[in-house]
């Protein structure tokens, strides 16, 4: 399939999930990125901060370091940790689709953070195989309600362009 | 692979600029951030190496409006154009859903051309997307300088499927809009088959 659906129900349980890690680990910013590069949802300190350039870099250094382990024989690195002055960030895999980051800074610790991003991450692989049987199932109802594109015509397109 | 959200109201598509090196890819990409309103853009993130060649890619988020009260958002990538930056074009190709080729119209840079078409073709099998229904435009850019190769020999050349051909000089923003028109209507029209 060349798209993903994210249903309203799988959705808000989504955020949920982030936005209890997020206030569990007194973190900054808790964002799930698809491994494409796209932002499916975050919870946090997100002003001033491009969530599109934060989550394909995220995936962008993910995909590099899963390069990385193949090249040394791993079958993925699921865990990454980057620690800064101020700043640090916590990589986990979601299955073989999703990137749980986590952004924190000195109110925080990296134990804490790395046990909670691990049981989320358990719950939020269990939402997604769930939106993903959802998505086969109900492939034919979107053609019927939630399509945006259903009536899309010529002249749609030239008015996003005018 | 795009993502539709119907409680953000959104859908969100992800396009490769795609070709040899030093072609135009970025500064497609730079032409339209800084012809687009901040306000219907995000950051242009460049990942170069210091001599300014693109390393691992560049990404700029695009809000171009709404269909049906969807917010329509792309995500504009190009990948390294030099040859041995073949692993990072393959990552980035992931989950595409169209693909703008950045042919470089100097006779000297036929070769890479045809290099660079055959990589993308060859990176497409390896995740097992179809190159035919893949939405899909041919550029060719820098119809200003002298050397460039008549268009109709370009496109007997880099042809492959009856796409969209848009002459372009990149750098003084010529064809870049059109080019990503067009490929904006060939990812929409396509992602509303996908949906039927």
């Amino acid at each position: 399939m060349s798209f993903l659906v994210l249903y309203a129900e799988e959705y808000e349980e989504i955020k949920e999930i982030l936005t209890a890690l997020k206030k569990e680990t007194n973190s900054r910013i808790a964002l799930i990125v698809e491994k494409n590069g796209q932002p499916i949802a975050f919870a946090g300190e997100m002003d001033g901060v491009d969530t599109t350039s934060l989550g394909s870099l995220v995936a962008g250094n993910v995909a590099a370091t899963e390069g990385l382990a193949k090249m040394l024989g791993e079958e993925s690195f699921p865990l990454m940790f980057n620690e800064g002055a101020k700043e640090n960030l916590h990589i986990t895999l979601i299955g073989d689709k999703f990137i749980l980051a986590v952004l924190f800074d000195k109110r925080t610790s990296l134990g804490l953070v790395r046990l909670r991003a691990r049981n989320a991450a358990l719950k939020l692989e269990k939402v997604f195989s769930r939106l993903e049987a959802k998505m086969m199932q109900e492939r034919e109802k979107l053609g019927g309600g939630e399509n945006p594109l259903e009536d899309l015509s010529e002249e749609d397109i030239e008015k996003l362009f005018k | 692979m795009a993502m539709i959200n119907p409680r953000q109201k959104e859908l969100i598509a992800k396009i490769v600029y795609y070709g040899p090196g030093l072609g135009g890819k970025t500064t497609n990409l730079k032409y339209i951030f800084d012809h687009t309103s901040p306000s219907s853009r995000g950051e242009l993130v460049t990942l170069n190496t210091q001599g300014d060649r693109t390393l691992f890619f560049d990404v700029l988020p695009l809000n171009l409006g709404t269909i049906k009260g969807y917010r329509i958002r792309f995500q504009l990538y190009t990948v390294p154009g030099q040859v041995f930056y073949s692993e990072s074009r393959k990552i980035i190709l992931r989950g595409v859903d169209g693909i703008v080729f950045v042919a470089d119209s100097q006779r000297e840079r036929m070769d890479a051309n045809i290099e660079s078409i055959e990589d993308l073709q060859e990176n497409l099998r390896q995740y097992n997307y179809s190159f035919a229904t893949m939405p899909y435009v041919l550029q060719l850019n820098k119809r200003d300088l002298p050397t460039a190769v008549p268009v109709d020999e370009m496109k007997k050349l880099l042809v492959l499927k009856g796409e969209p051909v848009v002459e372009a000089i990149a750098i003084r923003g010529v064809g870049v809009m059109e080019t990503l028109k067009e490929i904006a209507k060939l990812v929409l029209i396509n992602l509303k088959k996908e949906f039927r």
